[in-house]
C-alpha cells in the first residue's frame, strides 16, 4: 500500500508483523488506556542493593525473548550498555529486544550480540557510524525499529513498547533507589528520556558508581520505581558525556543560513515578547540563537520559554532575563549540566511532557518556532535525517517530527549541495518528518516557504531575503551538481521508519552496494 | 598536445575537490578512467564521461586516469583534468 505521502508500505513487515501506514500528522486518534507496569512489592526494611550487574540479570529472571532499555544520556560516554548485554550474552540469553532511547557510535561494540543472535531486534531514534552500515546491510534479524524521542514514549505509554526490564544508569542514587543525574562523577543533567522508562518497565535496575545516602535530593526518579541498585566502579566517560561549552559555528555557510533563519523567524511575525523556541543542535541551527539573541536585545523584548535538548548557549540566555524558563529534556553541555543543577527555572522533563502526541498536551504544542538540520529534503517539503544520500543509516530521528508537528513555526535549516550531492531532491531518500508540518526550508542560496503558509509568504514580501519556490531552489542545486541518479535498492526491509502516532511514515529498503 | 609525456597529477583529496593523476598509456590503449568516488552510484557515470570527454577534446587517446573525487563539481574536475595534462606535457 502506499501511504498518505506516497511511500510504499507493506502491509506486512517481517519480524514486525501488520503495520498501518502514515495517514497525516494528526490524523490517527488515540484509543484505549494507558498500558502500565506489573505490581510489585518492597517490604520494610529489605535491601535493593545487589553484587553486580550478573547478580541483577538473575533477579529480575531474564529470559530469552525480553525486551530491555536503556536511556542514552551519557551518550559516547556510556560504559552501561554495552557492560549489560555482555553479561547478558554470558548467561546465554537469547533473542532479546534492545529499546535503548538511541544508540551512539560507542554502542558499535553491540555487533558481535547481533552477529551472536542475543540481540534480534532494536527500537531506538536512530543509529550512527559502524552500527549504521551493520544495521542497513540487514544483519539483524528484525528490522531497525526506528521512533523519535515523542514515538517513543507514545508507544511506551501506549504499551507499544513493553519494558520488561529497564536498566537505568544513575549518576546519583540512594539506598532506596531514588535517582538524580546532577550528582556524581557521572552527572549527565537531565534523566528525561529515562523518566518514562522507570514508570512503564515490570522491573527497574538503577546502575550507579555513586550510592548516597537516604533520601536523595532533588529526586527525578522515585525509589517508588526501582526495584534493583547495583554499585559499579563507572557508568559513564564524563569526556564522552558531555562536551566542554557546545560554541556556535565559525562556517560561514552555516552562519549565513543561521541568519537567513533568523530573519525568517522575524518576518513571519514570531518573534515577539513571549515567544517560545527550540533550537536543533546542529550547527547552523544551533548558530540561529546568536543572531536571535541581537534581535531581543536591539528590540528589548525577552522569551518565555526554551524546550529541548539544551546548551549552555541557551542557559546563558536565560541566566541573562532574555527567556523565563527551559525545558530540558537532554542536558548537551557541561554548562548545561550546571545550569540545570542550579537554576530552579531551568526543568527536567519527561520525553512524553517534551514530545508524546497522545497525552494531554506536550510542551512542543507550545512551541512558536523550532529550527531543525536536515540530512536532505524534498520538493515536496519532506525531511529526511536517519540516511544518508547512499541510503546508509546514519543518523537519529530525536525529536525532529514531534517538533515539527508541534510548532507554529518549523524552519528546517541545511546547506544546498554537501560536496557534490543536492540536499533538496526530488524525493528524499527516506522520510522522517513529513512536508505539511514543515514551513520553510533555507539555504545558503534561497529560501522556500510552504505553499500551505500563505501568511508566511505574504509576511516575507518585503524582507529582501532570497525567497523563491522549492522547485526553483531546487533546479540551482541541480544546475551546479547535476541530477541525481537514483541508488539501487534491494526489497529486503531492513528498517522502518515510525512517525510519532505510531504510524509506518517509511521503510528504508538496503541498498545494493 | 596529444601525448604525455610525463605521469602529473593536479587537485587535492580535499572535500569538494578531486585529485587527478595521469600516467602515459601505450599507443592504442585508450583513455582508462579508475574513479574512487563518495557519490559513485549518483554521478560515476557521469564524472567518467566527463574526464573522458575533457581529454578526448584536448586530443588525448591513450592515458590512465586516476581519479580520486571527494564530491567535486563539473567545473572543477575539468580544471584538475586540463592542469594535469598541462603537467604532464612538456
Amino acid at each position: 500500500m502506499k501511504n498518505s505521502i506516497g511511500r510504499e508500505i507493506p502491509e506486512f513487515i517481517p519480524g514486525l508483523g501488520k503495520v498501518t501506514g502514515f495517514g497525516g500528522a494528526f490524523a490517527r486518534k488515540p484509543v484505549g488506556r494507558t498500558a502500565g507496569a506489573a505490581l510489585s512489592t518492597c517490604l520494610p526494611r529489605a535491601d535493593k542493593l545487589l553484587a553486580s550487574i550478573e547478580t541483577a540479570i538473575d533477579a529480575v529472571g531474564l529470559k530469552d525473548g525480553m525486551t530491555i532499555s536503556f536511556h542514552h544520556h551519557f551518550r559516547n560516554g556510556d560504559r552501561i550498555l554495552n557492560r549489560v548485554v555482555e553479561a547478558i550474552a554470558k548467561k546465554g540469553i537469547r533473542d532479546i529486544t534492545l529499546s535503548p532511547s538511541s544508540l551512539n557510535t560507542v554502542n558499535d561494540a553491540l555487533i558481535p550480540y547481533i552477529e551472536q543472535g542475543v540481540i534480534t531486534a532494536i527500537e531506538t531514534s536512530g543509529a550512527r557510524g559502524k552500527m549504521g552500515r551493520f544495521l542497513t546491510e540487514g544483519h539483524l534479524k528484525k528490522p531497525l525499529h526506528i521512533r523519535s524521542h515523542g514515538g517513543r514514549a507514545q508507544a511506551i505509554e501506549s504499551g507499544a513498547i513493553h519494558i520488561d526490564v529497564a536498566f537505568l544508569g544513575a549518576p546519583a542514587c540512594d539506598r532506596y533507589g531514588n535517582i538524580n543525574g546532577i550528582q556524581g562523577q557521572s552527572a549527565c543533567g537531565s534523566l528525561g528520556y529515562a523518566i518514562q522508562d522507570a514508570a512503564y518497565a515490570d522491573q527497574v535496575v538503577a546502575i550507579t558508581d555513586n550510592l548516597m545516602p537516604h533520601p536523595l535530593f532533588p529526586i527525578s526518579i522515585p525509589q517508588t520505581q526501582v526495584d534493583y541498585i547495583v554499585v559499579v566502579d563507572s557508568i559513564g566517560d564524563p569526556a564522552g558525556i558531555a562536551s566542554g561549552a557546545l560554541r556556535y559555528t565559525k562556517d560561514p555557510k552555516e552562519l549565513l543560513i543561521a541568519k537567513y533563519a533568523a530573519d525568517v523567524m522575524d518576518y513571519s511575525g514570531y518573534l515577539q515578547q513571549d515567544f517560545s523556541m527550540q533550537l536543533g543542535s546542529g550547527g547552523a541551527s544551533m548558530a540561529v540563537g546568536r543572531f536571535i539573541k541581537t534581535k531581543m536585545l536591539e528590540r528589548g523584548i525577552t522569551g518565555s520559554f526554551g524546550v529541548g535538548g539544551m546548551t549552555g548557549v541557551f542557559a546563558e540566555m536565560m541566566e541573562e532575563g532574555l527567556f523565563k524558563m527551559m525545558f530540558d529534556v537532554q542536558s548537551f553541555d557541561i554548562p548545561a549540566i550546571d545550569s540545570i543543577k542550579k537554576n530552579s527555572n531551568h526543568l527536567e522533563m519527561s520525553a512524553s511532557y517534551y514530545a508524546n502526541p497522545h497525552n494531554s498536551g506536550a510542551i512542543v504544542n507550545n512551541l512558536d518556532a523550532v529550527i531543525l538540520s536536515a540530512t536532505e529534503v524534498d520538493v515536496d517539503f519532506n525531511v529526511n535525517v536517519i540516511t544518508d544520500s547512499n541510503g546508509v543509516i546514519m543518523g537519529a530521528s530525536g525529536g525532529h517530527c514531534d517538533t515539527a508537528a508541534g510548532a507554529k513555526l518549523t524552519i528546517v535549516v541545511a546547506p544546498l549541495l554537501r560536496g557534490r550531492l543536492p540536499m533538496v531532491k526530488d524525493a528524499v531518500q527516506t522520510v522522517v518528518t513529513p512536508g505539511e508540518t514543515v514551513d520553510a526550508i533555507v539555504t545558503e542560496r534561497g529560501i522556500a516557504i510552504n505553499p500551505k503558509r500563505l501568511d508566511i509568504i505574504d509576511n516575507l514580501k518585503n524582507s529582501g531575503l532570497p525567497i523563491m519556490s522549492i522547485h526553483e531552489l531546487k533546479d540551482i542545486a541541480y544546475k551546479l551538481c547535476g541530477k541525481p541518479e537514483a541508488i539501487q535498492l534491494s526489497d529486503e526491509i531492513v528498517g522502518v521508519v515510525e512517525y510519532r502516532d505510531g504510524t509506518i511514515i517509511d521503510v528504508i529498503r538496503r541498498p545494493i552496494f | 598536445m596529444s601525448k604525455l609525456l610525463k605521469a602529473a597529477q593536479a587537485g587535492t583529496v580535499e572535500s569538494s575537490d578531486i585529485l587527478i593523476r595521469l600516467i602515459p598509456g601505450d599507443a592504442g590503449s585508450g583513455i582508462q578512467v579508475e574513479l574512487v568516488s563518495p557519490t559513485m552510484q549518483q554521478y560515476g557515470k557521469h564524472i567518467n564521461n566527463l574526464i573522458t570527454t575533457t581529454l578526448v577534446s584536448l586530443g588525448i587517446d591513450d592515458v590512465q586516469v586516476n581519479a580520486t573525487d571527494r564530491g567535486a563539481l563539473d567545473c572543477t574536475i575539468k580544471a584538475r583534468v586540463i592542469t594535469a595534462l598541462q603537467r604532464a606535457g612538456e
